[in-house]
């Protein structure tokens, strides 16, 4: 380790946590019995971790695929003896379930829409436009950030509800629903969050102040230097704010649950989480079910798995 | 010149102010006014039908006699002592395992981070089925080791527990990322040179990387705090805050209370109480934070 360390300082930087974990590090000692020993308790403790992580999921995938008499008659065994979709297309046919997929759909893609935009533009006003009252604006959206939803939960329930001239209601928000059981209820308040805010200004603050002097002396506006300059340049933050906030906007269930009761107004969260109860014994449709819930965040995480891990470590030593 | 700068700045402000203009309306609409809002109900008996009066501190005298905020709030207690410790070591042992630049350690990293992304419903889901006393893969792996498994979600000693693991199963991997994160700034001179003084790797552990990492340690006890403080999804899919009351939570007791029976007004007042518990946390936590920073 010591011959390493006056010809790559940073890799040895790297490389030097790793003592502090009990196993092997990749350098060329000739192997030991203690070595040996050692490689294989850490191969042996990760892949026991990772049965631990990914096999509830691959036994939920292979119970949904197992005719009903199969889900409890052979319930440890992981390949179902003739596997079968009917779980999934009795989702469909019983109940609103694609009604369900449709509204999560909508919920979380015009979530991604509504944040990518907005949140883009004010963070790039915070970032690279000079003002005043910056400071203070950026301190309440970095502020609210800590208040806790549970505050907001009943108060915001009711102005969305007394929303005037909404849903039935008159200027006075008497008479309707406002926006309750509708997608506003969920997308509006929602719209432009203050982490989206927060994260894209972090990104702009990167990107060098010349190139929109430049274009401003060109007489560009202020709309085009962001538009045309700026939002290209940032779209690997774009990508990981769209992949968080779909991901969020998906697996939302507290405020859905609130604000859309209406049956066919449900989220495929708020859906799933009746079937629990409701098939107390019918397991293949629930797990089904799960399947399709998670399926759509699965495979974004897995094409976009190592932006968001990484941007992740960052925005947590940051 | 000082003239076209100072319309430049003019034109900044007016598109800044443009730029700001949604996020900055949604603020105020669905944040400040809330907030305010919160205050004012909580001194109310507002219930959505009927009329409503100013009842003044009454809501909060009320919540200091009522039994069940109690419950709520022992069985809150109870998930946030099991949960935070688990949740930290849990985070940080993983993450010392996989705490070395390798294309395998990569692979796994992904592998423990995959409960993060499903949903608590769907996470729940799957637990529920995992859980059951007689089908459930937890029950027949503790079967091969000789142990009688509990009934779990159905025996009010054992629901909160399996509502704790599932919930370090369901989250451990973000925190492990942070972890990891904050392992790659350990200064490796430092490591190497407790190593040359004798140290063997448990006291380099406890005396070198462990207050290096300090400051991730104290963002994710807080971030593990608030959320055992508002945990709600799990305990309202598995067990309605059941059986017997034993998995109510606060926030549970709140929904009910505002949605349920819509006293909406009492409920305001025990979300105000809930927040200002939160609010101690992250002011500890800023200032924490933030007196490190000078250092």
């Amino acid at each position: 380790m010591s011959a390493q360390t006056s010809s790559a300082p940073a890799r040895t930087a790297a490389a030097g946590p790793v003592i502090t974990a009990a196993g092997p590090t990749p350098d060329k000692r000739p192997p030991t019995a203690r070595r040996i020993l050692g490689r294989s308790v850490w191969t042996l403790a990760v892949v026991l971790i990772s049965v631990t992580t990914v096999m509830p999921l691959v036994w939920t995938l292979s119970t949904s695929l197992k005719p009903e008499g199969e889900i409890l008659s052979s319930y440890l065994q992981l390949l179902p003896e003739s596997p079968t979709l009917a779980n999934y297309v009795t989702l469909f046919t019983d109940g609103p379930f694609g009604r369900y997929l449709t509204n999560s759909a909508i919920i979380a893609l015009g979530g991604v829409a509504t944040n990518l935009f907005f949140g883009g533009l004010a963070g790039y006003a915070l970032a690279k436009l000079s003002f005043r009252g910056r400071g203070v604006v950026f301190s309440l959206f970095l502020g609210s950030m800590m208040v806790p939803g549970i505050i907001t939960m009943v108060p915001t329930f009711l102005v969305l509800r007394r929303f005037p001239l909404v849903g039935g209601n008159d200027l006075f928000g008497e008479g309707g629903a406002g926006f309750i059981n509708s997608y506003g209820a969920v997308l509006i308040p929602f719209a432009a969050g203050p982490f989206a805010v927060f994260f894209m200004r972090q990104f702009f603050q990167a990107l060098p102040d010349e190139l929109g002097d430049a274009a401003r002396i060109d007489g560009a506006s202020e709309f085009r230097i962001f538009w045309n300059i700026y939002l290209p340049l940032a779209r690997a933050g774009l990508a990981v704010l769209g992949v968080l906030t779909f991901q969020a906007g998906w697996n939302s269930f507290l405020w859905p649950l609130i604000a859309l009761n209406d049956p066919e107004m449900l989220t495929v969260q708020v859906g799933l989480a009746g079937y629990v109860n409701e098939y107390q014994t019918e397991y293949g449709p629930l797990l089904a079910g799960t399947i399709l819930a998670s399926l759509p965040v699965l495979v974004v995480f897995i094409f976009a798995q190592r932006y968001i891990i990484e941007n992740f470590a960052h925005s947590g030593t940051k | 010149m000082s003239a076209a700068v100072s319309a430049t700045r003019r034109q900044q402000t007016i598109s800044a102010w443009i730029f700001l203009a949604v996020p900055v309306v949604l603020f105020a609409i669905f944040l400040l006014l809330p907030v305010i809002m919160a205050i004012g109900l909580s001194l109310t008996d507002y219930a959505v039908i009927g009329e409503f009066e100013w009842v003044g501190l009454a809501n909060y005298a009320r919540i200091v006699d009522d039994p069940i905020f109690w419950v709520a709030v022992r069985n809150t207690a109870l998930y946030t002592v099991l949960y935070v410790p688990a949740g930290l070591v849990v985070a940080l042992g993983t993450a010392l395992l996989l705490n070395r630049s390798s294309r395998v350690s990569r692979v796994f990293r992904t592998l423990f981070y995959i409960p993060v992304v499903s949903s608590t419903v769907a996470t729940a889901a799957i637990w529920f089925w995992l859980l059951n006393p007689q089908y459930g893969l937890l029950n027949a792996v503790l079967g091969w080791f000789g142990i009688n498994g509990p009934a779990w979600l159905y025996e009010s000693r054992w629901a909160m527990i399996a509502i704790v693991m599932m919930s370090v199963w369901a989250g451990f991997g973000a925190n492990m990322i942070i972890y990891l994160g904050a392992l790659q700034g350990v200064p490796g001179e430092l490591v190497d040179a407790a190593r040359v003084d004798g140290a063997g790797a448990f006291r380099v552990f406890w005396h070198v990387t462990l207050p290096a990492i300090s400051r991730a340690t104290f963002l994710i006890l807080t971030l593990l705090l608030i959320a055992a403080f508002q945990v709600f999804d799990q305990a309202y899919v598995l067990t309605k805050g059941g059986p017997g009351n034993s998995t109510l939570t606060l926030v549970y007791y709140i929904y009910d209370r505002g949605f349920g029976r819509l006293e909406m007004g009492y409920a305001s007042a025990l979300s105000f109480v809930l927040f200002l518990v939160i609010l101690v946390f992250s002011v500890a936590n800023a200032r924490a934070t933030g007196r490190e920073r000078d250092r």
